[in-house]
């Protein structure tokens, strides 16, 4: 009897060792799979532009070459770029925030009457929209095309996700007796809001702060539709020139002329390039701020 | 019971002579600070999500320079004739059900994969290191992840380019077949997006009651049948929420990344509704017959919407209305 239970128990543990085994090199390969490209762009855009294209680069850097970067600092295109989306990304993320933190307080406030309606109002939003066309028409009507603003004012000045993150974490740690203990000793909305909600609040305003900043610095879709004026266009629409329009080098001489292979390599060590010197923000703050990142999401899962 | 229904009615016939119940209007002066703050994101949203849905009438009428967003005379159903008739038609709605139906088919179970294996692993310091890799991909760019493949893949130069030729497959573009592009497209949109993705499914398993896997172990579970019979109708609920909500979001959200990938080569492929709504109106400023062919892509939104809606009230009682 005991000895069955015994060898049920081994049985099980080695089912389960096989199992172990199985994840673990799953886990592996995911690992590579992910990270072995972004590795390989860090290490190709210092290396030999021939290496890299000949396939010699493939763990470490080979033959260093700085070619890439030193192009890239000649480049007035990208500093206009970097410039733009930087403003845009600033002065972006705060009119976002000015707009979602009151709205999303208002939503949490279960004595308003408002609340259930407006929430459809908004969420409704998420599901059916105008379209290209009409929104664009009416940028236009409202005279944003060519300037700055159409960055900072558009449809998803008030994004909806993130309004519904800050509500129900306004819900869920801004406790009703609070609220009703600073009306006692006079306190309006108003005040309650600026003096105790947001200093408590300021997980949660960094979470869409930060979500609504790298929208803000990925952002192509808007210079792409509504900017023609190249001295306003963002970092991604100059990405997109160097990137896959082939406009590698600033003179206008791309890699389509008589150079052929030769000039190709030299553009892809600039391309290499320039993909790290225009995410690097994002790369350098990642490790920060990646458990914020994730807690956006813990938040918002507990209501959809 | 007659006594206290009694009782009940009558206290409520007196609260109503003493104290109105409150709604929208009587409680606006006391809640006029509330009305203040949440103004600035009402305004916002209705003009510049509400008022582009009216002028979604533009796609029944002519466009007028001097009438603007809402279109001058009314035409009717003429530009969705003038589509329906297209030789653009069939390709139009063929390439985007293609592309969209593949995303979710493909890349809809991936993250649930992923959190599923994530959740197995016991050493909390790979874990961690695992996470902070695969979640990293999701905050790269459209135009970076394009650009990121068009150098690996070139055929000459490209790192899985080469790997390629060296497989005996060579001189093939990944880049400009029409074969590769929904490949592509989807693989590289899981490689980006898997990690992020998982992490509501990780959440979902955390959640799980304790005394489950107990029991389950009490019972001589093996790992597997713990993740099949626990952990997996642990998930569904969010599954299948997450399911809906990206059928209703999975053609529209396709648009910067499918443009930037074209070129001349895969275009019988990679030509969606948006993308040629994109230049039809934008580029060529032939904005109600664009109007009328965007309308065709919200209307394919929203039937997969409240056809996936209408399945999963059907089979698992859960719905978002």
């Amino acid at each position: 009897m005991t000895s069955i239970t015994m060898n049920r128990i081994k049985n099980k543990k080695a089912s389960d060792l096989i199992f172990d085994a199985f994840v673990f090199g799953l886990c592996i390969i995911i690992f590579f799979v992910i990270a072995y490209p972004l590795y390989f762009i860090v290490i190709a855009s210092v290396s030999d532009p021939t290496l890299v294209s000949t396939g010699k680069v493939f763990l470490f850097p080979q033959g260093f070459s700085f070619f890439g970067y030193e192009e890239i600092f000649k480049d007035a295109r990208i500093w206009i770029g970097y410039r733009n989306t930087l403003f845009y990304a600033v002065v972006g993320t705060f009119i976002n925030l000015l707009f979602t933190l009151p709205a999303a307080y208002v939503l949490s406030r279960q004595e308003f009457r408002a609340r259930r309606f407006l929430m459809f109002f908004f969420v409704f939003t998420m599901f059916f929209n105008g379209g290209l066309i009409p929104t664009y028409l009416l940028m236009k009507d409202l005279s944003l095309i060519d300037t700055p603003w159409v960055f900072i004012f558009n449809p998803l000045t008030v994004n909806v996700f993130n309004l519904i993150i800050t509500r129900t974490f306004f819900e869920s740690n801004i406790p009703n007796e609070m609220y009703e203990a600073a009306t006692i000793d006079g306190c309006s909305h108003f005040k309650f809001f600026s003096k105790i909600v947001l200093p408590l609040s300021k997980a949660v305003i960094s979470v869409i702060g930060l979500y609504y900043l790298v929208w803000h610095w990925n952002d192509f879709f808007t210079g792409l539709i509504y900017i023609r004026n190249y001295d306003l266009q963002p970092l991604q629409i100059v990405l997109r020139d160097i990137l896959l329009s082939n406009q590698v080098f600033a003179e206008g001489a791309g890699s389509g002329g008589t150079g052929g292979g030769y000039a190709q390599r030299y553009a892809d060590q600039i391309k290499y390039g320039v993909i790290i010197v225009s995410s690097l923000p994002i790369l350098i703050l990642y490790p920060f701020i990646q458990k914020y990142f994730e807690k956006g999401v813990l938040i918002g899962s507990v209501k959809g | 019971m007659a006594v206290s229904e009694m009782n009940s009615s009558l206290s409520e016939q007196k609260s109503k002579s003493t104290y109105k119940k409150p709604n929208i209007f009587n409680t606006f002066k006391r809640d006029h600070q509330l009305w203040i703050m949440i103004l600035p994101a009402i305004i916002c949203v209705i003009i510049f999500n509400y008022i582009p849905m009216y002028g979604i009438q533009l796609a029944f009428r002519e466009y007028d320079f001097t009438a603007g967003l809402t279109g001058g005379e009314w035409v009717g159903l003429q530009y969705f004739e003038q589509f329906i008739k297209s030789h653009m038609f069939t390709d139009l709605i063929r390439n985007t059900l293609v592309i969209s139906i593949t995303t979710i088919v493909v890349g809809f179970p991936a993250p649930i994969i992923l959190a599923l294996l994530v959740n197995q692993i016991r050493w909390k310091r790979g874990k961690r290191i695992l996470q902070t890799t695969v979640y990293l991909p999701h905050f790269i760019s459209i135009v970076v992840l394009v650009g990121l493949l068009n150098v690996l893949l070139s055929p000459n130069t490209g790192l899985i380019g080469l790997l390629i030729a060296k497989m005996g497959f060579e001189g093939t573009n990944l880049l400009a077949s029409t074969t590769a592009f929904v490949p592509v497209y989807v693989l590289s949109d899981i490689w980006q997006h898997v990690g992020w993705n998982s992490i509501i499914y990780l959440a979902a398993l955390s959640s799980v009651d304790p005394q489950l896997y107990d029991a389950a172990k009490i019972d001589g579970a093996n790992r597997w049948q713990i993740i099949r019979n626990v952990e997996i109708p642990a998930i569904i609920p969010t599954i299948i929420i997450l399911l809906i909500l990206n059928m209703g979001t999975v053609i529209s959200t396709g648009f910067e990344k499918i443009f930037l990938m074209q070129n001349s080569l895969n275009l019988p492929i990679s030509e969606v509704i948006e993308t040629y709504v994109y230049k039809i109106g934008i580029i060529s400023n032939q904005f109600s017959y664009a109007a009328a062919i965007g309308l065709f892509n919200t209307l394919i939104n929203f039937t997969l919407l409240v056809i996936v809606n209408s399945i999963a009230k059907r089979v698992a009682k859960i719905s978002l209305w």
